[in-house]
Parts: C-alpha cells; structure tokens; sequence
C-alpha cells in the first residue's frame, strides 16, 4: 500500500536552515547546508528559508543577507536582545513558534553543541523525529519525503532514516560534510520578522560569562587543507613521529583513527570519523588505516585521498585515489624526501 | 539531592567485527558495556553525594538484560536502581525513548522528589545525544548540555553554576534546581567499585518496572508506534566509480614508488602542488 500523506501535514511547505551564529559570526555549517537545501528545496519545487535569531542590530541583520548570497530566497528573523547569547530556553520558544506558524516541510541545524543542544528540545516540543548527523540528504519525490542517510552502528554501511507521518522532518548534519556552496553577492531575498514572546524574567538560565577557547594549541582538523592521517597500522607510538616528519615537510596537520587516539598515541581533537572530526582537506594521506565506514565518513569528501596500506585488499583503496601497498615504515620515509625534493626544484623552477 | 544517572546498555564496540564476506554486523556474543560516557555522569553524580550529600538513582530503558549494566552502576556507589522494560518499548527512536524515560523518572520523583537528571552526552551505538534534550523538555527541568564542569551547587538556594563547552569556548550559566544535565567526557575518571559495594550489587534487588509501573500512559508514545523516525534502508556506502590506482613501478622500491606518486599526482591535480608551494614558501 503506498504511502499517504496525512492531509493536515500537506499544509506543511518548504525547506528552512537554521542560521547558527556566535559572538557576531555565522557558523559554517549554516552555509553549507544552505547549499544542500537548495538542492532538496529545487527538487521538491519550494523555497529555500533561513532562520536567523538574534539581538537587535545590523550584524543579525547581515546575517540574512548572507543567507541570501548562500542560496536562501527568504529569511525568518527574530531580533531580541533575550537572544544575545545562546540558551536553550528562548532559543527553542522562538524557533518553535515559528515552525508552528509558517510551517516548513524540512527543518536542518548543524550538528554543533549548540544547534544538537537546540534541535533535540524543539523536536521534543513538536514531537516530532529528529535523525542525527546525516551524511547523505535526499528526498523521495513519490512520497516526498526526506531520506536522511547516516552511518550504522559498527558495521560498513549506512542507514536511510525517514520521518513518514510528522512535520517537520528534521534532521542535523556536521561541519563540513556538505559542500560550502559559492557566495553569490547578486542573490537577494526578503525578510518576514516576528517576535520573541518572552520576558527575561521568565528565563530561568543566566549566562554569567563566556570565556573563549584561546586556540594557540587545539588543532583544527577540520578546516585543515592538508592532512596526514594514521592507523593502528602505524604499530608502536614511536613509529608516529614518521608522520609528524611528513605533516611538517607538507604543512600539514596530524590526524589519526580511534584505536589510535583511544590508545594515546595522539590527542582526542586529532580524530577523524564518525565519532571525532569530519574533515575536508584538500589533500588526505591514510597511512596504517584500513578504511572503515567510522573512519570513512570523516574525510572521504577530501579532493584527493593517498592511502598506504601492506595489504592490497584493505578497503581505504576502495575509495582513495592513489594507493601504494607497502609497509609503511620504509615507504613513509622515502615518501618525506619525494616531496621535499619535488616541492624543492619545484620551487627553484619558480 | 535526589539525582538520577540514565545509562544504556550498549554492545562493546571495541569488539565488533565486520563480516569479511557479508559485510554485515556480526553482534552475537558480543558483550556488553555500560556505554562509556554515561560512567563520566555517573561519576559527577557521585562525587557530588561525597561533597553534598546526595541520593544517586540509576534508571535504565531496555531488555531484561540491562540489569546487570545497573548492578554494575551499584557496585560503584549508586543507592538505588531502576530498569524500565517492556516489550512495547522494542524500537523506540530517541523520542519515545525520552517519553518512557521522563516517565519513569516521574515514577522515581514520588517516591523522593528528584533534583537533577544526569545523561551522558551521547551512546556509541545511537549517537545522537537527543535523549538528554528530549528528557529535559518533558520535564520542564532546565536543559544544560555538554556541562564540563558543576561549580558550585547552593541546595538552599536550589542554585547551580555550570561551566558548558560551547562552540568556540566556554559558557559559564547559573541556573535552578531541577535541571537536565548531559555530562562531557574526560572530566573526571570512575572511581574503583568497593568490596563493599561489588557484594551489594551482587544481591542488590533492581527495580524492574513494565509499562505500568513506571507510569506510562499512552502507550502509543512509545516503542515502534511512538517513534517517527523509521529506519527505510540499510545498504553499503557508494563505491568509487575508479578504485584506488595502484602505483607501481619497474624497482617497486620505496624511492621509485614515492616519485612515481608524486609525478602523478601533481600532473593529474597541479592546484595540489601549487597549495603546497604556498604554504612551504
Ligand atoms: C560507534 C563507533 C564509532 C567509531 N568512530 C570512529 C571514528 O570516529 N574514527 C575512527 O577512525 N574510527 C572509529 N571507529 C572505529 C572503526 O570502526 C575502526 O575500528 C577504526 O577506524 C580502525 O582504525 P585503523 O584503521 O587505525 O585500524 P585497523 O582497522 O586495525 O587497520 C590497520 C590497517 O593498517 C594496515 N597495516 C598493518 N601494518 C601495516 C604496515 N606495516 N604498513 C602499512 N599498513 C599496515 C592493515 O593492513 C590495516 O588495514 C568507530 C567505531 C564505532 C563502533
Ligand atoms: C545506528 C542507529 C542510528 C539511530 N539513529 C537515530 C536517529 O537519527 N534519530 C532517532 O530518533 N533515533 C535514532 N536511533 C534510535 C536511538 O538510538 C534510540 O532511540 C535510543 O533508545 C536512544 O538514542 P541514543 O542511543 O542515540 O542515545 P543518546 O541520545 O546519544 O544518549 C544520550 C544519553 O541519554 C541516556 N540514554 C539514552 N538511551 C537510554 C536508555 N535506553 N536508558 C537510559 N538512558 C538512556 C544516556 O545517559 C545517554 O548517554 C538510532 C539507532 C541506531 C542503532
């Protein structure tokens, strides 16, 4: 029996994002998942919105406009000064009532402390379903409904999660596993406000303070252009600092698997998968890592992927561009001084 | 202080393995662990009894065989423990997992008024760090998320001062009792279990509570009927129009292969040579 719609939830229309900001900047991953709803917005033939909750004030103000060079036809805006700094209470009021008054057919935020913090209390408030970190988005057009794809517990493969009979369908996806579609100053779009029904008695959380992180040391992986990356292939801790020697020889930054991180050989911020960053570096180097689907979806949207790996049927070749098969202790070495020299005469021939 | 730690029973995943022929699951005999972020929950909870004073409640949804990750939960120093099980709970996504879970912690509160709700800030099977969220709302407790730190806890006052990891920095809130607290890893470190306290959770009797006694009213709320989301499909990532090309060469020394690469590369993908020419300069 096919698939019917409830008749009340046909009024519901259009796709929305969520517009994250903090302390006067827009977070990333709003842009680039602008980029994928405009994609999902044109196939379903609707409107692309943004949602942008802020103090009163041109920066919240710009911040539609970004929107609208991002791919956005149209912004939802609440200007309140209960919104100057996050918290979940007004937020989630306010981007209740909105989706309770104009009602969009598809709802994303970010997968950020702060939109996972807010999406879970407004798909609570609208008892409706919520698929966490989505790395694939796509929509039914039969039963129009949003196909919402994310890895599976411990095996290599993924799993299509659907919200059939509920609106809005939400969903949240992670920095920089979509794309960040190209700014487009000419784009325009229109503003409908509203209003914060709240008074800031009413608010039981303060904010006393917010101390910023002061980013000397954390590494930050995931807006890394060059990445060498290791594996438990890589054997004894000792034998990491071969990839130190080439990540300095490229400029590149450390990451590294979970079996790796879990057993101290590097920091927890180092890595990269399903449960540490996702990444989309320009150039990826695998080296000691077998490629599964945890590991995959963190950096597989990396442009090219050089995978060194003893055994040929190891499945990171699956989905790297170039492999050698090889122990990695010798072939790292000689890897470092390939591109030393390349990138030396390189540089000579100007 | 009345807290209640919610933890999950969860399959180690350290000791999952990939079927190499399949590639599906293979999950039997597979054991089972406390899923490791709720112990960092269930550690600040109990730190917080040492300082203050506290009655520490662990509750748990899932099959019969939950019980012993709550035993386990006992032999660390939890007072008391609760397992909500029924079959119709089977299938539950996150939102009829967080209505089944305020239910009973309702159930738990008229016995002694509950205080503080403790989750970890996510399990690594599901993932989605939505139950603490949804928990919270149906409570009506304050929501504070990814807490690596409780300040200070003025039980007169009912007042708490949290420090929250938020994107790009920390925020520090103050807010009333009762709240939802989801706690961030790596904070603290679980304590040994006693000898003491290993022998009572050995004969410790679990609360085991179906559908009716830990207060659910409409079952519908929960399990396979009460979750919007619906799992449409499992299949395997896309693979690559092109597999990885093998470099090779005639020597297939490590030297050869390293330049062989780079020659490669850089013809196929210049703007890769040219970034890193940029940023060795
Ligand atoms: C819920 C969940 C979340 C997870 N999240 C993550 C995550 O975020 N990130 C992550 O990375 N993993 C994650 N994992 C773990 C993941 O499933 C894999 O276990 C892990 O990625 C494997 O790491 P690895 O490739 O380093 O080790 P292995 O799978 O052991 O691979 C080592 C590889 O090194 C090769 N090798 C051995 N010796 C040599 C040598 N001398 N020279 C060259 N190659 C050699 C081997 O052929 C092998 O392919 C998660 C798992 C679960 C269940
Ligand atoms: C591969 C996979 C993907 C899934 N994807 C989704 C999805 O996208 N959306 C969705 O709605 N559901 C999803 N589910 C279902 C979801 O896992 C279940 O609803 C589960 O009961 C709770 O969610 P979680 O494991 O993500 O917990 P989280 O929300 O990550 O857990 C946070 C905290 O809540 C507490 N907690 C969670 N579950 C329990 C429990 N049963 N008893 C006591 N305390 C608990 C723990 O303290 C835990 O640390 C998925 C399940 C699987 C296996």
């Amino acid at each position: 029996k096919k698939f019917e719609l409830d008749e009340r939830l046909k009024a519901y229309k259009g796709v929305w994002v969520f517009i994250e900001h903090e302390r006067g900047a827009i977070h990333p991953v709003s842009l680039e998942l602008l980029g994928e709803g405009r994609k999902l917005a044109d196939m379903l033939g609707v409107e692309l919105a943004g949602v942008v909750m802020g103090p009163p004030g041109e920066t919240t103000r710009s911040f539609c406009q970004e929107a609208f060079y991002h791919g956005a036809d149209l912004c939802y805006l609440i200007e309140d000064p209960l919104l100057q700094d996050y918290r979940n209470e007004p937020y989630t009021k306010g981007l209740t009532d909105l989706v309770n008054k104009y009602q969009p057919e598809i709802l994303f935020l970010g997968a950020t402390t702060l939109g996972r913090d807010l999406a879970g209390s407004v798909a609570t408030t609208l008892k409706t379903g919520l698929t966490a970190d989505c790395t694939e988005l796509n929509i039914d057009l039969d039963v129009r409904s949003l196909l919402a794809s994310r890895p599976t517990f411990g095996g290599s493969l993924l799993c299509t999660i659907q919200t059939l009979n509920y609106r809005p369908q939400m969903a949240t996806v992670r920095p920089r596993v979509m794309a960040m579609p190209e700014r487009d100053a000419t784009r325009n779009g229109r503003i409908i406000e509203d209003t914060l029904s709240m008074i800031e008695d009413s608010i039981i959380t303060k904010v006393l303070e917010f101390i910023p992180d002061e980013m000397q040391d954390k590494p930050q992986l995931p807006f890394a252009d060059i990445i060498v990356a290791g594996g438990r292939g890589m054997k004894k801790p000792e034998n990491f600092k071969l990839i130190w020697e080439l990540a300095q020889v490229l400029g590149a930054e450390v990451g590294a698997t979970r079996p790796v991180v879990q057993a101290g050989w590097v920091e927890l911020d180092r890595q990269v998968g399903q449960s540490g960053k996702t990444v989309r570096s320009k150039l990826y180097i695998a080296v000691g890592i077998s490629g599964a689907i945890q590991h995959r979806v963190g950096m597989d949207a990396s442009d090219v992927i050089i995978a060194i790996n003893n055994d040929p049927n190891a499945p990171i070749f699956d989905f790297a561009h170039y492999g050698i098969v090889g122990n990695a202790m010798t072939i790292l070495p000689a890897l470092t001084e390939a591109f030393k020299a390349h990138l030396a005469t390189a540089r000579k021939a100007g | 202080m009345h807290i209640v730690v919610c933890i999950k029973q969860v399959p180690d995943s350290a000791q999952i393995r990939v079927h190499p022929v399949t590639n599906t699951i293979m999950r039997q005999g597979v054991p089972t662990i406390v899923n490791p972020y709720d112990l960092f929950a269930l550690e600040e909870a109990l730190r917080l009894k040492d300082e203050y004073g506290a009655r520490v409640t662990v509750l748990t949804m899932g099959p019969p065989m939950a019980e012993a990750a709550l035993r386990k939960a006992i032999s660390y120093g939890a007072d008391d423990a609760v397992l909500v099980t029924d079959r119709i709970f089977a299938g539950s996504d996150t939102l009829a997992t967080s209505y089944a879970l305020a239910a009973a912690i309702q159930q738990i509160s008229k016995d002694i008024t509950v205080d503080l709700v403790f989750t970890g800030k996510q399990t690594i099977d599901g993932d989605t760090a939505q139950v603490g969220p949804g928990v919270a709302k149906r409570l009506e407790m304050q929501l504070l998320t990814y807490v690596s730190k409780i300040r200070s806890l003025d039980t007169d006052k009912q007042e708490i001062v949290v420090e929250r990891r938020s994107e790009g920095g920390v925020q520090v809130l103050k807010t009333k009792i009762p709240s939802l607290i989801t706690v961030l890893e790596g904070n603290n470190e679980m304590r040994f279990a006693t000898m003491a306290n290993m022998f009572r959770a050995a004969r410790y009797p679990v609360k085991i509570w179906n559908k009716d006694a830990a207060g659910i009213e409409d079952p519908t709320k929960t399990g396979l009927k009460g979750s919007p989301t619906v799992v449409s499909k499992v299949f395997a990532p896309t693979p690559r129009a092109t597999k990885a090309e093998i470099i090779q060469c005639e020597s297939n020394e490590p030297k050869d292969l390293s330049v062989t690469l780079l020659a490669k590369m850089f013809t196929k993908f210049p703007n890769i040579e040219k970034e890193l020419l940029k940023r060795s300069a």
